[in-house]
């Protein structure tokens, strides 16, 4: 497998003739977790969209070393890609059990032979959603909404996982969960691209971090420099305590 | 009007009701996965029924030379797509794959079909011999017809698509109009016999449509509920972004369900055939009354379409029974307080939603 997972170069999207990300790079190892932080309406949910082929942008997006231009959505996903969208999408008049399963369609049209396999893995990281198996997803705590977005993109075994603020509206305790379970991911082997507001538990998950501020990258770096960095510091995480705690 | 007048009315309405069920699920199933209001539902039972009688005529189907031309104009469409995506990413690594699926689909498939037709003395064959050619003919023209003119406009309104909708039905009825000319046809009863319930017969050929259209929808519940495939239909039809993010595709989940539209409405062509006599234009009235049906279902609900279309089978009948000049007037009155009553008890539903 090449190292790198992801290679996004100069990547511009736009809405209409307004241009909301002007040039973004960001790239993901193997086995990484890379977070991407920034204020509202920085344009962080407009790339990972672009990424996934949901807009249209302008620049490279390289997968697996891969060009994916002019490929669309379904054939991202079947390459091993998966985005657990900000507005989530799930199939809300249908059973938990069904959302799950849907989740493993791109495995079932690889012929993979247990496309269903990763299941048992998703229960075991969110016991909640077993109890819920029959219920219908449109009934869903907003907690669970979450958990059920997150393990349907777990059944399709991506090798890169993208998440939208996958900890938006949630309780502190449920959102520490959130975090100890995509650490946990780790031992999959997936790679995680992580968008987030709650600057503080994603750089204390990531590897490497990136800030997005009015659709222009400000600063990289490791994770850990990143939250010592003064300016991080000043503008996000003093926020992010007082939410937090 | 005695009780075993009734009675054959009754049995007049629910035969007919149960092939208006199946184009009503056919509609409702168009709408909820593509959003298209597929008025022509209608011309794949004129085209099941008029293939079907040519076949037993002993004359060549001409729906076999359409298949042929269809599948030309759709193996076009997939070329010049092939080539503006190769201008786009600049090699040709999969694209030849999708050419030559394209190839097997859309012009080996509808050759090979017509070779059969053309080939095959079908007037002598047994009746499954010439519904299953039948089937062949007309069922693949329901993705061939969402390839051509549908496919490319996915993200268009429901406004637009209808239509587009209009238009295809228009050219359709047309096209059969040329193929098969404009003198009816019937076709053989599937059976002579009849059933004796006390004062009530119940003939073969009524026991056949319905038996045949349950059996039918048991198997699209069981495809449905079941199996992964009709889970991911339904998942496109609940949310396409969704469905599309767990990389079912639009435009696969789009032929899809045209090829299961096309299989009930040829399916209910050559079951309506033996009772009443099909024009090339017939279908429209047909699957108009499978479309009211649907809108009692408020284009959204399979059971209450499928009852919907039933009754509007019963009222048709007895209509005609009463007030024979007025029946196509009554049943599309029916129409205007069901609007109504949708329009007030299902509040406002967008339909993007
Ligand atoms: N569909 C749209 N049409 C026009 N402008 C849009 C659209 N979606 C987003 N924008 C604009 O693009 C900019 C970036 O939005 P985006 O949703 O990417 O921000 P974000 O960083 O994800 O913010 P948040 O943290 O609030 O989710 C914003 O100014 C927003 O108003
Ligand atoms: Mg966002």
């Amino acid at each position: 497998m090449p190292d790198l997972v992801l290679d996004v170069h100069d990547l511009h999207v736009g809405y209409g003739k307004v241009e909301a990300l002007h040039g973004a790079s960001i790239q993901i190892r193997s086995g990484q977790i890379v977070t991407v932080i920034g204020p509202n309406g920085a344009g962080k949910s407009t790339m990972l969209n672009a990424i996934m082929g949901c807009l249209p942008g302008r620049g490279e997006v390289r997968f697996l070393g891969q060009s994916l231009a002019g490929l669309d959505v379904e054939q991202r996903v079947a390459r091993g890609m998966s985005l657990v969208p900000e507005t989530r999408e799930l199939f809300n008049s249908m059973s938990v059990a069904d959302n799950l399963l849907l989740g493993s369609y791109r495995r079932y049209r690889a012929r993979e032979p247990r496309h269903d396999d990763q299941m048992d893995y998703v229960f075991q990281l969110f016991p909640r959603l077993m109890e819920r198996y029959k219920q219908e997803a449109g009934t869903l705590s907003g907690g669970e909404r979450q958990m059920l977005a997150v393990g349907r993109a777990l059944m399709a075994k991506p090798t890169l996982l993208m998440l939208d603020e996958p900890s938006l509206g949630l309780a502190p305790l449920i959102v520490k969960d959130i975090f100890r379970i995509i650490d946990r991911l780790r031992e999959t082997g997936v790679s995680t691209l992580l968008i987030e507001q709650n600057a503080r538990a994603a750089l204390d998950v990531a590897d490497y971090g990136y800030v997005l501020e009015t659709g222009d990258m400000v600063l990289e770096g490791q994770a850990s420099d990143l939250a010592k960095n003064p300016k991080v510091i000043e503008t996000y995480l003093g926020l992010a305590k007082k939410h937090n705690d | 009007m005695d009780f075993s007048i009734a009675a054959i009315l009754a049995q007049d309405g629910v035969s007919t009701g149960a092939i208006y069920a199946l184009l009503a699920l056919a509609t409702v199933l168009l709408f909820s996965v593509t959003r298209i209001i597929f008025l022509p539902q209608g011309e794949f039972v004129a085209f099941g029924a008029l293939t079907m009688a040519a076949m037993q005529s002993g004359k060549f189907a001409g729906t076999a030379n359409l298949l042929l031309v269809f599948g030309m104009v759709a193996f076009l469409m997939e070329l010049y797509d092939a080539v503006k995506q190769f201008r786009v990413v600049g090699h040709t690594a999969g694209l030849s794959k999708t050419l030559l699926i394209a190839a097997g689909k859309y012009l080996i498939f509808p050759l090979v079909v017509f070779a059969v037709a053309k080939t095959v003395p079908t007037a002598h064959m047994p009746m499954l011999v010439q519904a299953a050619l039948t089937l062949a003919i007309v069922v693949p023209m329901g993705p061939l017809i969402y390839r051509v003119a549908f496919q490319s406009l996915a993200e268009a309104s429901v406004l637009v698509l209808l239509i587009v909708s209009v238009g295809v039905h228009f050219a359709l009825v047309g096209i059969g109009l040329v193929i098969f000319g404009a003198e009816g046809s019937r076709t053989t009863p599937f059976s002579d016999a009849s059933y004796q319930f006390g004062t009530v017969t119940v003939t073969g050929q009524s026991a056949a449509i319905v038996g045949v259209s349950i059996l039918l929808i048991g198997i699209l519940y069981v495809f449905f509920e079941r199996t992964l495939v009709g889970k991911a239909l339904r998942a496109t039809a609940v949310n396409r972004l969704g469905a599309r993010l767990m990389g079912i595709g639009t435009a696969q989940a789009g032929r899809l369900a045209f090829t299961l539209a096309a299989g009930m409405g040829a399916l209910s062509g050559i079951l309506i055939a033996p009772i009443t006599t099909v024009y090339y234009d017939t279908g429209f009235l047909i699957g108009l009354k499978g479309f009211v049906g649907a809108i009692i279902g408020g284009l959204a609900s399979y059971p209450v379409a499928a009852v919907g279309a039933l009754l509007v089978g019963l009222l048709e009948s007895y209509s005609s029974f009463w007030a024979s000049g007025f029946k196509e007037v009554i049943v599309f009155t029916l129409v205007i307080p069901v609007l109504l009553w949708r329009s007030f008890s299902s509040g406002h539903q967008d339909e993007e939603e």
